[in-house]
């Protein structure tokens, strides 16, 4: 049941009902009270205000989590791995068909009237300007993945692309080539890996962000709801949202962002290990990944008791200046001319090879869709609470239209750059000047050996390590103020301690779980939520549209 | 001395600020004073108001409220914030020099260990502006 709140002709606050939030909104009609159903309690001085269950649920999980990972660490793994192939051997058609949903509906959605509906309401003014929001979205979005897989993923693409198709006796394919590879084939493996890359980054990721950020920004800022996930299933479950239904759907939330971050925390923790290591010959053992993680945790409390505007924000327009030098360097000292064609290449590439590449059926290259695209899909999906509740927090103001513009298509062109910078380089260094080392170095330093082939690279790779950590402080501070908001009941108010609580959870967690060899175990449990998340991503399309088409437009 | 007090208002803690509220009232009718009643909200929904406008609107009302019970000139100023807690200070600092305020009347919390890394409001407000600031104690 929703209540119109057009505010009168005068422009006056309305005398009777709640008014619109500003100018023409659609508030949904509810008895619910934010924070009602909150424990708020001052212990030893220190305040707190929290949802009850949500909190107490999901620290309790939490906690037991970490306790059988690292008690039972023998007998957990062979679980996860078994759940997570089962997931995505079985379902990786489902994450598939989902994300392809999503990137559909967000396109359309840019086309319908219903891209003129402003978030906040008709009158509803941007709260930050185009370069801090748009830095805060790439930041929250992917920032570390670019700089881990930016090199790896097109290089390892290339491999198998050139190694050709292999099939076993059984006729299954046992070479990890994206689609039919390209056997041999100098440029057709490049186009291939590069088409491959950029469709793991781009529009797919972006769309999931998109939906989810979309959808609880209409809910909080136009329908009045609580900035928190159970809100999009209004349309759906109605006042239900307000117990255990709702409450699970907060506590997977939860999941799915504590396990991602600090899984993140963690393969960032070693990549700036390892980059150290190879830089400064700084030993990359235990020692430096424990003071690496409490630096970083120390950082981002620093940034949380700043806020959002003089914390996240700043750190993430830091982010965005190195970034962006680093990019240009890349793009000046390396294979100029083959990286300014290559963008055009790759964008026609990845158009060319889009529809195989998100077929969620009949796939020959089994290793790779499922191993490769299934699990990267999981991994946004899972992601996409985070990403989602941060940038719709940030995106008041904005119309609808704009906000899927900046979510969808500037993200995945600044990917499409990226990669064929760093890819192009990569390939070209192992290709044409036959530096093999790129290729054979481990993972997390392909970046680290691809710079020192290029000049100033004492400078470069400290500016690449400088990245990951900045990039780790704003995934850690906005983090936690996303969970801090769930686990409040949807209070982006609550006291300031609880900010700092889970930050620390965060740092500790990470440290317990890379110390006691459980991080792996985390990573699967993050891609598992995946899975329930595609399901609340879909239902969550169904709420967006029906949300949107009682907005009132602006003109 | 004084002629314009600026009383930063939290509508979800109207309990703690009592006794505030009636030294307002004492000073600005001993300096026959105006009164602003100041608040910062979310601009996502909250436990107070699901939009900033209706925020708006119980700061008025809690204003006349005020008015009916001292009898000083009264106005309400709300300010939306992404981040209000991180950013009340700055707000509150701000609000000083809009509206040109010459005293800052505030409810504050006794002093304890926690103020080393999270200053109180008070404190933070009185050692950024040249206006007098008078710091209410709980009874």
């Amino acid at each position: 049941m929703e209540k119109n709140t057009q505010r009168p002709e005068d422009d006056a606050p309305s005398s009777e009902g709640i008014p619109a939030p500003e100018g023409a909104a659609n508030l949904i009609d509810t008895d619910y009270v934010i924070g009602q159903d909150n424990i708020t309690a001052s212990p030893m001085g220190i305040d707190v205000d929290l949802h009850g269950k949500v909190f107490i649920f999901s620290s309790i999980v939490i906690l037991l989590f970490v306790i059988l990972t690292l008690a039972l660490q023998d007998q957990m793994e062979p679980i996860f791995n078994s759940m997570f192939s089962f997931l995505t051997t079985n379902l990786g058609w489902f994450f598939l068909l989902g994300a392809n949903v999503f990137v559909l509906l967000a396109i359309v959605l840019i086309f319908t009237p219903m891209g003129k509906v402003r978030i906040g309401g008709a009158d509803a003014k941007p709260d930050f300007g185009y370069l801090g929001w748009f830095s805060m979205l790439f930041a929250a979005g992917m920032g570390i993945g670019l700089m881990f897989y930016g090199v790896s993923e097109p290089l390892t693409h290339y491999g198998t692309a050139m190694g050709g198709i292999s099939a076993g006796e059984d006729g299954i394919r046992t070479d990890w080539a994206p689609l039919g590879a390209a056997a041999g084939d100098q440029a057709g493996a490049i186009d291939l890996s590069m088409a491959a890359t950029i469709f793991h980054w781009g529009f797919h990721p972006w769309g999931a962000y998109a939906i989810v950020g979309l959808s609880l920004a209409i809910f909080a800022f136009n329908k009045g709801l609580p900035l928190t996930m159970r809100s999009i299933f209004y349309p759906i479950l109605g006042e239900r949202i307000w117990g255990w239904p709702g409450h699970v759907i907060d506590i997977l939330a939860v999941f799915a962002t504590l396990f991602g971050l600090t899984t993140s925390l963690g393969i960032g923790a070693t990549q700036a290990a390892g980059g150290l290591n190879y830089l400064f010959g700084i030993p990359d053992g235990d020692t430096t990944l424990v003071l690496l993680i409490l630096g970083i945790t120390i950082v981002a409390l620093g940034s949380i008791m700043l806020g959002v505007d003089k914390g996240v924000q700043r750190l993430s327009q830091l982010n965005m200046v190195l970034a962006a030098l680093l990019l240009l360097f890349v793009i000046a000292v390396g294979p100029t001319l083959m990286i300014a064609t290559g963008v055009a290449d790759n964008l026609i590439g990845y158009v060319t090879h889009l529809p195989a590449l998100s077929m969620p059926f009949g796939r020959e290259d089994a290793n790779f869709s499922q191993g490769w695209t299934a699990f990267y899909w999981a991994w946004w999906i899972a992601w996409s609470p985070f990403v989602g509740m941060f940038i719709a927090r940030v995106s008041r103001g904005r119309t609808v239209r704009e906000f899927l513009i900046s979510v969808l298509l500037v993200p995945s062109m600044a990917s499409v750059v990226w990669m064929t910078a760093f890819g192009t380089t990569a390939i070209e260094q192992v290709v044409n000047e036959g530096i093999t080392e790129v290729q054979d170095a481990a993972l997390e330093l392909q970046l680290f050996t691809m710079l020192e082939y290029l000049p100033l690279s004492a400078i470069t790779s400290f500016v690449g390590i400088v990245l990951v950590i900045v990039f780790f402080i704003t995934s850690s501070d906005s983090g936690s103020l996303v969970i801090d908001s769930i686990t409040a009941g949807g209070k982006v108010d609550a006291p300031k301690p609880q900010r700092i609580f889970w930050a620390l959870i965060e740092g500790a967690l990470a440290i317990a779980l890379l110390l006691g060899g459980g991080l792996e175990a985390l990573q699967t449990a993050a891609l598992t939520t995946g899975l329930p998340f595609t399901l609340v991503l879909l239902v969550g399309c169904y709420g967006i549209v029906k949300g949107l088409m009682s907005e009132p437009r602006t003109k | 001395m004084f002629k314009h007090i600026m009383v930063p208002i939290d509508l979800a803690h109207i309990d703690v600020l009592e006794p505030s509220l009636d030294v307002v009232a004492d000073m600005a009718k001993h300096y026959d004073a105006k009164i602003t009643y100041v608040g910062v909200t979310s601009n996502t929904p909250n436990s107070v108001a699901r939009t900033p406008n209706e925020y708006e609107q119980k700061l008025d009302a809690f204003a006349q409220k005020r008015h009916s019970v001292h009898g000083q000139p009264v106005t309400a100023k709300a300010y939306g914030s992404t981040d209000p807690v991180a950013n009340l200070d700055d707000i509150l600092i701000k609000a000083i020099d809009e509206l040109g305020a010459d005293l800052i009347i505030m409810a504050t919390h006794l002093p304890k260990k926690l103020d080393a890394v999270m200053p109180a409001h008070g404190g933070k407000v009185a050692s950024h502006t040249d206006a007098s600031v008078f710091l209410v104690r709980p009874h």
